[in-house]
């Protein structure tokens, strides 16, 4: 923080975005152009099925929901961190994976449900555990981050927004279940990589995406975590001045007006 | 009446380079002020001088952001439950419930402090009358009473604490004869228990009948103190005050 | 220990004494969940049949909106003139307050869901099937919440925007009991063929939890 610097990049940032943003296009070169898709032949009557050309959204919908789940758990961890140590680190690094978590859960969403409509035939499954209770989980951070946004003391914000994560991840155990018995139904694969014909491409593909994906995220999460920290830096700064000015009240001769008719009496 | 654990010239209150923050604005900046036992003292500066975030310091219900704070003995940046307990604050929030009546509220208010039945209804009832209350206003709802009304039943639900050390907070604004008499009354009657009592009010004249000590404080530090025993003008008795702010004595 | 559950009965009983004036429950949030259930009659179907299937999930849909005004309103008698720093200078405990204001809307909630269950016998012609069932999902749902719903009272006082606030905080994490209550309820008022006794269990564990979370984090909450 000593330097004055007016971005919140690095040499090392800079790094992993160019590398995060390389890696996406290479990683969209494999999933729709390089890798086949899902086409398999009924063993008897020699039809053609599968999940054809929607099979490549696999690439970037899975990584995506497992970095979701990342995220919302570093937040959960950091929120206790924070609870135990009082510091502003944690409180920052909270806040960074709370957002990035909701980015991805975002896009968790939509990929998954533009990924339903071909093989699903519907854009939502009303009671499939893991639709539902992502579904749960996005709700559930933008509380948080409708809580992040109030005007109030900033300790007093970052407790309370602990407290609101916590909660939210001890939710999410109990969704789920919820969700489960209710309906007992899912049309996800149990396994996406199990079901479809493992070849070596599509493992690769998929694991490069978890590589990017990672990348992206950290990136992310790196840029917002220092603006974050720069404006709790420039709130400590402007105590300070603001300090200096409070004495500086003193001299001016309104406070002597102010306080001299109240002064020492009669 | 009530106990106290000091002795004449230990202090009640002991601040130093007192910084509180309310919100990034520094409401007290870097305040110096030592209260001794059995002290009146009157906080009076202009608005926003940050008389009531003191009272509300020393109350322990805002955190120091800096500097040494000590109240009733106690370390507030560490132990400030104890110091709660022991103190009362009148703020302009009666801190009372309308829907209930006077002396419900003072009941509540003497068993949430942890006194038993009979014990709260003794001191309820000493209370009550040390602020002029009757059983005709006692049994009215809070929302049927005038402001005077609601304050002297706010400052009877304080007194059933015997707390040792009491905050008021422009005790005296909006109330008519009856209830500043009421005002000075519970004032004198804390002082002779041995209690100590930081007032910040405008109604300087008013105040000084109880010749308090007064400490003006201005910008959030203390400007002007008349120095215990109260009247006498003397400059600031800190060394920053005094050094920083002789230039305007 | 004892200390914390006597404070939290005086607290209660606060209260539940300012609700047997003022009558806000009675007069506005009652109305209002009976109003909902109405609401659900109109936009639903005028077929009873169709009510009847869907009775348990409106009649919970119904309590968790009512809840948000209980919680709402449980707040503001703290907050309408300073009470709230007199409860931080009596020296009770932060947990006393908390289980106390819990236990003062759960005792409301019991009331309306009542109201309510006769709402839905007469308006959609439900039938009880199973009685025990019924109370004692009703009562733990009703715990969980009213401790959910007061932590996060707590959570969104002193914001000036905790009206909008509160709502989409508490409802996503009320969730669970809203599925859990309304299965169980499915079984007790023989809507669906399924075990409420099975639900009941997820019930008593988001109860618990709820109150235990949130007698130990309000101190947190209502600090400074």
């Amino acid at each position: 923080m000593t330097g004055r610097r007016d971005t919140t990049g690095s040499a090392g940032s800079r790094l992993l975005g160019v590398s995060a943003l390389v890696g996406v296009a290479v990683l969209l070169l494999f999933a729709f152009v390089l890798t086949d898709p899902d086409v398999r032949v009924h063993p008897t009557t020699g039809e053609e099925f599968g999940q054809f050309d929607a099979v490549r959204l696999l690439y970037l919908h899975v990584p995506m929901a497992v970095l979701t789940y990342a995220a919302y758990i570093l937040c959960a961890a950091a929120s206790v961190g924070y609870l135990v140590r009082r510091t502003p680190w944690w409180d920052v690094t909270a806040y960074a994976a709370a957002e990035v978590g909701t980015v991805f859960c975002g896009l968790v969403l939509v990929t998954g449900s533009i990924w339903g409509r071909p093989v699903w035939n519907t854009w939502w499954e009303w009671g499939d555990v893991r639709l539902m209770t992502t579904l749960v989980l996005f709700l559930l951070f933008l509380g948080y981050l409708a809580l992040r946004r109030t005007t109030v003391d900033p300790r007093h914000q970052a407790r309370r927004a602990a407290v609101v994560a916590l909660v939210a991840v001890l939710d999410i155990p109990l969704v789920n279940r919820s969700v489960e018995w209710w309906e007992n139904r899912t049309l996800h694969q149990q396994s996406t990589l199990a079901e479809l014909k493992i070849q070596d491409l599509t493992l690769f593909t998929l694991m490069l995406g978890f590589v990017v994906f990672g990348l992206v995220a950290a990136w992310l999460l790196l840029h917002r975590f220092r603006v974050g920290w720069l404006e709790q830096a420039a709130a400590e700064h402007g105590v300070a001045m603001a300090i200096a000015e409070r004495h500086a009240e003193l001299d001016m001769p309104d406070v002597d007006a102010a306080v001299g008719d109240a002064g020492d009496g009669p | 009446m009530s106990v106290h654990r000091y002795r004449d010239g230990v202090s009640v209150v002991e601040l130093r380079g007192a910084v509180v923050l309310l919100g990034r604005f520094p409401a007290l900046a870097g305040l110096d002020l030592s209260v001794d036992v059995g002290e009146t003292v009157l906080l009076q500066g202009p608005n926003g001088a940050g008389k009531t975030t003191l009272l509300m310091l020393c109350a322990g219900l805002v955190r120091p952001a800096d500097g040494e704070v000590r109240v009733l003995g106690h370390d507030l940046t560490v132990e400030r439950r104890e110091v709660r307990r022991r103190v009362a604050l009148l703020r302009h929030g009666t801190g009372l419930y309308e829907d209930l009546t006077a002396a419900e509220n003072i009941r509540f208010w003497a068993r949430a402090a942890g006194l038993g039945e009979s014990e709260a209804t003794s001191r309820a009832a000493s209370a009550v009358g040390l602020l002029g209350l009757d059983d005709r206003l006692l049994s009215r709802p809070v929302h049927a009473l005038s402001a005077g009304q609601r304050r002297r039943t706010s400052l009877a639900s304080l007194a059933v604490r015997r707390p040792d050390l009491w905050l008021l907070d422009e005790p005296h604004a909006g109330l008519d004869q009856v209830g500043r008499d009421a005002v000075d009354s519970l004032i004198r009657d804390a002082v002779s228990a041995g209690a100590t009592v930081l007032v910040a009010s405008h109604e300087l004249e008013r105040v000084r009948s109880l010749s308090p000590r007064v400490v003006t404080v201005a910008a959030g530090v203390v400007v002007r103190d008349s120095g215990r025993g109260g009247g006498t003008t003397r400059p600031a008795c800190t060394p920053e005050a005094a050094t920083g702010e002789a230039a305007d004595a | 220990m004892r200390e914390v559950f006597a404070d939290a009965l005086l607290i209660a009983a606060k209260d539940l004494r300012i609700e047997a004036r003022s009558r806000v429950l009675v007069n506005q949030v009652a109305p209002f969940a009976l109003l909902v259930l109405v609401l659900f009659g109109f936009a639903l179907d005028a077929d009873q049949r169709t009510l009847r299937t869907f009775a348990p999930g409106l009649f919970w849909v119904a309590v968790l909106l009512a809840s948000l005004l209980a919680v709402q309103r449980s707040t503001s008698l703290e907050h309408a003139d300073g009470a709230h720093t007199g409860l931080r200078l009596s020296g009770m405990a932060p947990s006393s307050v908390f289980l106390g204001k819990a236990a003062a809307v759960f005792v409301q909630l019991a009331v309306l869901e009542v109201l309510l269950v006769v709402g839905i016998v007469v308006l959609y012609g439900s039938t009880i099937e199973d009685p025990l069932l019924l109370v004692v999902s009703g009562l733990v749902a009703g715990v969980a919440v009213a401790a959910t719903g007061t932590l996060y009272g707590a959570l969104a006082s002193g914001l000036g925007v905790r009206e909008t606030l509160l709502p989409i905080l508490l409802l996503p994490v009320l969730a669970p009991v809203l599925i859990g209550a309304t299965r169980a309820f499915d079984d007790a008022l023989g809507a669906a063929a399924v075990d409420g006794w099975a639900w009941l269990g997820l019930l008593v564990v988001f109860g618990l939890v709820a109150t235990v979370l949130g007698a130990l984090a309000h101190g947190a909450l209502i600090e400074d």
